[in-house]
């Protein structure tokens, strides 16, 4: 989020859009969606032609259409720095739109749009069957029967996918086992090909890729940038680097129990009936994961210290506080959704619940939920503000004394900053 | 001889009696501790109400529509389990030993009433032979092991009709009578004749599994 | 080619079931690679691993008494003792354990066809056996030991690569997905005007899943799902990554650790999209890994979303009165119950429900309801694919005398609201020349749908 201390955390509200104007022009409104800062709310839409194009509105406007329009747009999106992108096409060719603006290349399907922190933009692309990446406009050279997975890195200079290196026919069996699947960096293919590849996740420096891979119905390992950890597993999940260190963590699964193993050594020694989406605190020194350590009760473990709360159903968007001290998630349980923060559930229960949010102090958590049919923001465990029949999820102001609020109630959307 | 007949009604009838609970005992020790250590899901769907309304379902006669389709079977195997369990228990040559030996005592079938069911359990060791020899089905699945089991089972009941009656021989009868009866004792923990132990938790867990996840009969 | 007129001429047809040389290239040069040793090491590291008292207690239990035989349309089919669920299970775990691994090659071949190819892991016999002895799960067992061994059937084993490699059964790339989608939603557009199939939509109430070969063979399902997805004026989305195929062939040949990432793959695309529920298609053993099986696999004791298959669905829209009809479809209809979803979770009265409101006339199969008869292609045998074509259809038999007989009573068309069921019942209806027309739920229900005015 770019300019994320320049913007207006003064002006309690602001009435950005009223959308019964949309709806008198335009027969056709996809879903909206809203800027970071709150400023501006776009949606795709059909024009009088029944053309797709873009509406945006922002305060003080008349709504505006983009002045170009396609026989397709999709998967609209506002950028890190708060372009507003969508995939759009003319006369079957497919390009990026940013702004109304689109790439120089076209291709016969483009779909996967990644964004890095910045706002550069990737896709998969395929164009006479042929497939490749595209990052910023700039094909890799290379093109592969088969992509899939597409990831861009944390600089935006580099895009990996897991590719399909030498081509296999349906089939082909025996030849698959073989191995016939690769990692391309940026049209690069790594020398080693395997039976699978799943997972690639590049390093916060950029510079190293780690992936799951299996070379056999039975042996699972990670690999980094081509080469596989010592021993296999019987299974493993997706593999995250240290932020702080170059190690690399994966889930993985020995005699039918699931355990934490850090560069090719089981790193957590206890076993758990399932064990995924570890991650680090910004500083790489703690270490938490998702946990079943009993069959169908889950928490979360903190460096291999589960909570002694469980849930039921489901664990989800976990997440340390910026300073690190603080760990928070979703939990399902009995058919509700809630959230836990160290160990502890909140006392309110929700139909649906979003990502949570740190402060950037780590002292207040925020959430946007829905229950009964309307959206509320949740602080700290309590309901703040009014409803809303559609929300963005709440930002913290950079000096933590506000949250923005971005709420749509009937057809006026709103921009709220509200003062904890 | 005499002393034969001691040792068969005394030693080796404790040892059968041991054997038997403590082969049982000892049976389902080991398959808990298996299915703990390697099967613990399946406690996780075991649910009492479901298991008990299945059990239930099997243990009416024509409860099932497999025991409607297979009727001669139905009739046979519901004798059968009902005079091999309750015969011995109830015969008054039985009774009258509990009495002799250790004071206690119950209610006595007539005489003529466990002749019959004796019958009927003979009878239905040579039907579940025939099924095992004639049905192609069963041949096909059955081993000598099977046979042996039938015999086992058989044995006591034709022996001890035999001695009863007084048939010629019925003194040696009546120690075979002793002696079969206390090897199926001690064969129950270690053949197939456990089954009737393991019935109520194989039946109790499809019956979990078809009510509490499938949400479907099993009958 | 019809073979037959009717159900005599079926009962008097001399062709028994004579043994047929396996010419899978999966099982035959999978078993090229095998040895005695690694054989054994194979099945005693599946044994000693990964089963405990339950297939201890199933084998042990068993007192061959061949009850199960009447609970299994192979055998009723057939009347052959080798495919009595027992003997399946003879011919396969029995010799396994006796011999504590140490079988031979050839062993393995057969043992593969039986456990492949020779049960649809329908259940059936599980309600026939007086002790409820799960016959299917002897057989997974001896699938994830054929697994193991690389021996396999070559289609089956093909799709379970597919997946592994598009997270999809039918290999159908990322963009093709997305194209499809899209071609269905215009398609969709000349029934409805600008009828929408939401993408990744968050929020919505319904996440609505399909299998592979719905978007490769069958689009027009997912154009008829729109349709009536839009006409109840639905809050509902479908994915554009992969996650959204629920089927799951990886199950079937026994790769579980594929099916557990197949399985929290589509469960986190529902999630993750923060969907209230998962609605499906017509499919069974979909049905039955995302319900039953990959759940338990991953540790969730239920779903972690709820799941809810398109019979469960159609019956709320008309419960609710979400959709109206402009007049029952009026052929005479019968209903095939498929296993996954009457046996696997009881939806049977719910389709008789949806019968009731769509159609005219309805006459009922016997044996219905959780004694229905499998439809000989589930399971992942339909998938072994055209090696065991005609053993799967000769297997059918008892599956076509009812058909018979439902026709005899006037019956026209029959409804099966299942994929592989599908697949199987037109094999059967062709080969035995039985000549009815087989129809999804879905399929009635779009064409007597009252589109709403716009």
């Amino acid at each position: 989020m770019s300019n994320y201390d320049k913007w207006d955390w003064d002006t309690s509200k602001k009435k950005v859009a009223d959308l019964s104007a949309w709806k008198e022009k335009f027969p056709y409104i996809e879903e909206l969606r809203v800027s970071h800062d709150g400023e501006k709310i776009a949606a795709i839409v059909k024009n009088e032609d029944m053309e797709f194009t873009v509406c945006i509105q922002s305060e003080g406007n008349d709504p505006e259409t983009w002045e170009n329009s396609y026989d397709k747009a999709w998967n609209l999106q506002f950028t890190p720095d708060d372009r507003l992108a969508a995939l759009v096409s003319d006369a079957g060719e497919w390009k990026v739109s940013t702004d109304d603006e689109t790439w120089e290349n076209g291709y016969d399907f483009i779909w996967n749009m990644k964004f890095n922190s910045n706002g550069n933009i990737a896709v998969s692309a395929q164009k006479e069957l042929l497939y490749s990446v595209v990052n910023n406009d700039t094909p890799w050279e290379n093109e592969f029967s088969r992509l899939t997975d597409m990831v861009i890195s944390p600089d935006g200079e580099k895009t990996a996918a897991v590719v399909e290196s030498v081509p296999v026919l349906e089939s082909e069996i025996f030849k698959f086992r073989q191995g016939c699947y690769s990692i391309a960096v940026n049209g690069e293919t790594w020398d080693k090909n395997f039976m699978n590849i799943w997972n690639p996740c590049f390093s916060d420096d950029s510079n190293h890729i780690a992936v799951s891979v299996r070379t056999s119905y039975y042996d699972y390992y990670i690999a980094i940038d081509g080469e596989t950890w010592d021993k296999s597993f019987s299974s493993v999940w997706e593999p995250r680097f240290s932020p702080s260190i170059y190690s690399v963590t994966a889930p993985v699964k020995r005699g039918g129990k699931w355990y934490l193993a850090k560069d090719g050594e089981i790193f957590w020694d206890r076993p758990y009936f399932q064990l995924w989406q570890q991650f680090y605190s910004p500083d790489g020194t703690k270490i938490a994961a998702i946990v079943a350590p009993e069959f169908g009760k889950w928490t979360m473990a903190l460096d291999n210290n589960p909570w002694e709360i469980r849930f039921s159903e489901y664990l989800s968007d976990p997440l340390f506080s910026p300073d690190g001290n603080g760990v928070a998630c979703l939990f399902k349980d009995k058919g509700k959704w809630g959230v836990a923060v160290d160990g502890k559930a909140w006392d309110c229960l929700f139909d649906m619940v979003w990502q949570p949010v740190f402060s950037n102090n780590g002292s207040h958590l925020a959430v946007k939920f829905k229950k009964d049919g309307f959206y509320h923001i949740a602080l700290n465990g309590n309901i703040i503000d009014e409803k809303y029949d559609d929300l963005a999820n709440p930002i913290f102001s950079p000096d933590n004394s506000s949250i923005l609020v971005r709420g749509l109630q009937g057809s006026s959307y709103n921009r709220k900053v509200i003062k904890i | 001889m005499h002393n034969f007949y001691y040792f068969a009604t005394g030693p080796l009838a404790w040892i059968a009696f041991l054997v038997f609970i403590g082969g049982s005992i000892w049976r389902f020790r080991e398959l808990l501790e298996l299915a703990k250590r390697k099967d613990s899901i399946v406690f996780e769907y075991m649910d009492t109400k479901f298991a008990l309304r299945s059990i239930v379902h099997w243990l009416i006669p024509f409860g099932s529509r497999s025991m409607k389709i297979n009727p001669t079977m139905t009739v046979v195997t519901f004798l059968f389990h009902i005079c091999l369990f309750l015969t011995p228990l109830f015969v008054f040559g039985h009774v009258i030993l509990w009495k002799e030996n250790f004071n206690i005592s119950w209610f006595t079938l007539p005489n003529a009433v466990a002749d019959l069911m004796t019958l009927i359990v003979i009878a239905s060791c040579l039907f579940f032979l025939w099924r095992r020899i004639k049905l192609p089905d069963v041949k096909y699945l059955t081993t000598p092991l099977d046979f042996i089991i039938l015999f086992i089972v058989a044995t006591p009941f034709v022996s001890g009709f035999w001695a009863y009656h007084q048939f010629p021989g019925f003194a040696t009868m009546t120690i075979i009578h002793i002696i079969s009866g206390e090897i199926m004792l001690m064969a129950i923990p270690f053949t197939k004749l456990f089954h009737m132990f393991l019935f109520p938790f194989t039946r109790g867990y499809i019956g979990s599994e078809f009510g509490g996840v499938r949400m479907a009969k099993d009958w | 080619m019809s073979e037959y007129k009717s159900v005599k001429e079926i009962e008097k047809d001399p062709k028994k079931n004579e043994s047929k040389k396996i010419e899978d290239q999966g099982i035959l040069k999978g078993l090229e690679q095998l040895t005695p040793e690694k054989i054994e090491i194979v099945i005693n590291q599946v044994i000693n691993d990964e089963t405990g008292a339950r297939l201890k207690v199933y084998v042990d239990t068993c007192v061959h008494c061949g009850m199960c035989s009447k609970g299994c349309h192979f055998f009723l089919s057939l009347n052959d003792p080798k495919f009595s669920p027992a003997g399946k299970v003879k011919q396969t775990l029995w010799e396994i354990l006796r011999k504590k691994g140490k079988v031979s090659t050839e062993f393995i071949k057969d043992a593969a066809t039986v456990a492949y190819t020779q049960c649809n892991l329908c259940k059936r016999c599980a309600m026939y056996c007086p002790f409820g002895l799960d016959v299917a799960y002897v057989m997974s067992v001896m699938r994830r030991i054929c697994h193991k061994l690389g021996v396999v059937p070559l289609y089956i084993q093909d799709t379970a690569h597919s997946h592994s490699a598009t997270m999809n059964q039918m290999w159908v790339k990322d963009d093709e997905w997305i194209d499809t989608l899209m071609w269905q939603e215009e398609e969709a557009q000349e029934a409805i005007e600008n009828l929408r199939i939401p993408l990744d939509k968050e929020g919505a109430d319904i996440f609505y899943s399909v299998i592979g070969p719905e978007p490769k063979f069958r689009a027009q399902l997912i154009f008829q799902a729109a349709v009536i997805m839009n006409a109840a004026h639905e809050n509902w989305t479908m994915p554009s990554m992969p996650g959204w195929d629920n089927s799951d062939m990886c199950m079937f040949t026994g790769d579980y650790e594929m099916m557990e990432r197949l399985k929290r793959r589509h469960f986190e695309s529902a999630l993750n999209l923060r969907a209230k529920r998962i609605v499906m298609g017509e499919c069974g053993h979909a049905f039955r890994s995302v319900y039953d099986v990959g759940n338990r696999a991953l540790a969730w004791k239920m779903p972690p979303i709820e799941v809810v298959h398109a019979i469960e669905y159609y019956n709320e829209l008309f419960e609710q009165k979400k959709i109206k009809i402009k007049k029952k479809f009026d052929r005479p209809v019968t209903l095939h119950d498929p296993c996954n979803i009457s046996r696997g979770r009881g939806l049977h009265e719910m389709a008789r429900n949806i019968v009731k409101a769509t159609c005219a006339e309805f006459i009922e199969m016997t044996p219905n309801r959780e004694h229905n008869y499998c439809c000989s292609a589930g399971g992942g045998v339909i998938n072994c694919g055209p090696p065991f074509k005609n053993a799967r259809v000769e297997s059918g038999k008892a599956k076509a005398k009812q058909l018979f007989a439902a026709k005899a009573k006037g019956a026209e068309v029959v409804i099966a609201p299942c994929h592989n069921c599908h697949g199987g019942l037109e094999d059967i209806i062709h080969h035995y020349g039985v000549d009815m027309e087989l129809k999804f739920f879905g399929d009635i229900i779009y064409e007597i749908l009252e589109l709403p005015e716009l």
